[in-house]
């Protein structure tokens, strides 16, 4: 079954302000990205399972002007405070490539 | 029909863009040049301790280049969020870089400077007559929080840049501003409808970045009541409705929802159209105007102070028992720290292990997948510098010389790329404030000094 890294154009992760984080996965055209709808894969439920939060703190919005899809979580910590790994919040994708899209 | 054309030369500045760039982007007869100069993306370290997160050096050659090419085509210049932050000595950096470059270069022109440090005693009148309110899961703000902090800006929208214009200004210089701002200001200066507007100025602020390849370059976006068009100066660019599109999401929680000073732009119903191989057109935004206005207050205050080292290890046995070991180098540590008067409540000993879950943390779903090397961060916090090296320095010898079951590397576990090992980082921030402030007139809080060089 292809994977987001082999159906999307776009996969990355990048702050929302200094509090949230915000994963956007773009895909090519219209009509794929309406295939990616119509699997239900991508979804709430699915960044709450990949980033270990719960359903409740996850924004997450079609758009399908861009033929993309937008998930806003709230960092592990604040932007560039104690113990953040990532201030930019850029590196923080990589655990959708792999998810599954059966289209 | 009224068309307005604005050309941002770069992303940040300071990260550079080509000059040939610069000269076509010119020979399109831009109404104006600007360029952005950063965000909280930083960090908090920045908005801290008042210096910007480009060097001096960058920052004066984007200066230079963007000056010469206003003052020669008789255009505004406008610079948002100065030096990266925008407080008030980020602000005096670029003031002084203007007037230095203006003296070089014999160039003369009309100079505002917009401001946008606030005062603390300002704003606690502002918190006591609850004028001030929490954004996302921020607690509401405590008076402790405003004497805390390091500094406080407040994010300006498009009306002190609009004032600045108005007053004849050519080089307009501001402090924390949201990033579309100054583009917005100018174009609806012009006439233009905000929405479009504003959606040139989210193409604008961060330039070539709504083309592919990405990269710190120029854009030109041509913004009318009805569309705006965005193109890459630069023909190894292109403006495609995918990379438009893409960056229409940029660093904003929703894709449809950007609240910004004095409304909201509503992006649900916009259509992104080729006009050509190398431009875009998008069209359909919406605005709605806010009441009351409000404008974002960030701020900064200490948070602690830091030393680290950075070391890595080839050893599989090591590697094998890692977290068995990393436990006792731990151990170790506070048994040494506490010998020389350094207890468990003194510090914060944070252990990065990359090759593991350096960059993704608890997060990361492949923690045991280690390989043949991994590399560790030691960071050291604590409340001041001295405890920080101290405790730190006994860690790294920890790192290096503690033993392990197994162990055949008896002479040291670690490799250190560097002598001294040991990296004194200074103070730590962290972003205090995430609120915002009413106002009735979105002038008032942005002081607005001109003069003439």
């Amino acid at each position: 079954m292809p994977t987001i890294r082999e159906v999307a154009k776009v996969c990355k992760s990048k702050n929302a302000g200094p509090f949230d984080l915000t994963i956007d996965v773009v895909f090519a055209d219209a009509e794929t990205y309406r295939k990616v709808v119509e699997s239900g894969v991508l979804n709430a439920g699915l960044f709450a399972r990949l980033y270990g939060v719960s359903e409740n703190e996850v924004l997450f919005t079609p758009y399908e002007a861009a033929n993309a899809f937008k998930a806003t979580i709230p960092r592990l910590v604040p932007s560039g405070d104690i113990g953040d790994t990532d201030v930019y919040g850029a590196q923080q994708h990589a655990p959708l490539l792999d998810v599954e899209l059966p289209i | 029909m009224n068309e307005y054309r604005m050309l941002s030369v770069t992303a940040t500045h300071g990260y550079g863009f080509p000059i040939s760039s610069l000269e076509a982007g010119m020979s399109r007869k831009p109404d104006m040049i600007g360029a952005d100069g950063g965000s909280v993306d930083p960090g908090p370290h920045y908005l801290g301790i008042g210096e910007p997160f480009c060097s001096k050096r960058a920052i004066r050659r984007d200066l230079q280049l963007m000056l010469r090419a206003a003052i020669e085509h008789k255009i505004p210049l406008v610079m948002g969020t100065c030096g990266g932050a925008g407080g008030e000595p980020h602000l005096q950096l670029l003031a002084e870089m203007a007037r230095d470059i203006a003296r070089e270069d014999g160039l003369h022109f009309k100079m505002a400077l917009i401001h946008a440090e606030q005062d603390k005693g300002d704003l606690k009148k502002r918190l006591r007559e609850k004028k001030i309110h929490p954004l996302g899961r921020m607690a509401d703000l405590e008076e402790e929080t405003i004497d805390h902090a390091e500094r406080v800006v407040a994010m300006m929208g498009p009306e002190p840049f609009m004032a600045a214009l108005e007053a004849g200004a050519q080089v307009i210089l501001a402090g924390r501003s949201s990033d579309p701002a100054p583009w917005a200001a100018c174009a609806q200066r012009a006439q233009i409808s905000p929405a479009p507007a504003w959606f040139a100025g989210k193409m604008l602020e961060c330039a070539a970045t709504a083309s592919i390849p990405k990269g710190h370059d120029c854009l030109l976006v041509t913004v009318t009541d009805d569309y705006v068009e965005c193109e890459a100066p630069n023909p190894e660019r292109a403006c495609t409705p995918l990379s438009v599109a893409n960056h229409s999401l940029h660093e904003n929680p929703s894709p449809i929802h950007h609240i910004e000073p004095g409304g909201l732009l509503d992006t649900a119903n916009c259509k992104f159209e080729a006009v050509s191989d190398r431009a875009t057109r998008i069209s359909g935004m919406e605005w709605t105007p806010a009441d009351p206005y409000t404008v974002k207050l960030e701020a900064a205050e200490l948070a602690a102070y830091r030393a680290f080292t950075i070391c890595g290890t080839r050893d599989p046995l090591l590697i094998e028992t890692l977290d068995d070991f990393l436990g006792h180098v731990r151990d170790n540590t506070a048994s040494k720290a506490a010998d020389f008067g350094a207890g468990p409540d003194d510090y914060k000993l944070i252990i990065r292990t990359y090759g593991r879950d350096g960059v993704m943390g608890e997060r990361e779903p492949l923690k045991n997948n280690l390989g043949h090397e991994v590399g560790f961060l030691v960071e050291v916090v604590a409340d001041d510098q001295e405890t920080a090296n101290s405790v730190l320095s006994i860690s790294r010898t920890q790192m290096l010389h503690t033993d392990f079951p197994g162990r055949m590397c008896r002479e040291g576990n670690m490799a250190f790329p560097f002598s001294p090992s040991d990296v004194e980082a200074g103070p730590v921030y962290r972003f205090s404030m995430h609120h915002v402030l009413d106002v009735e007139d979105p002038l008032v809080p942005f002081p607005i000094e001109y003069e003439t060089l």
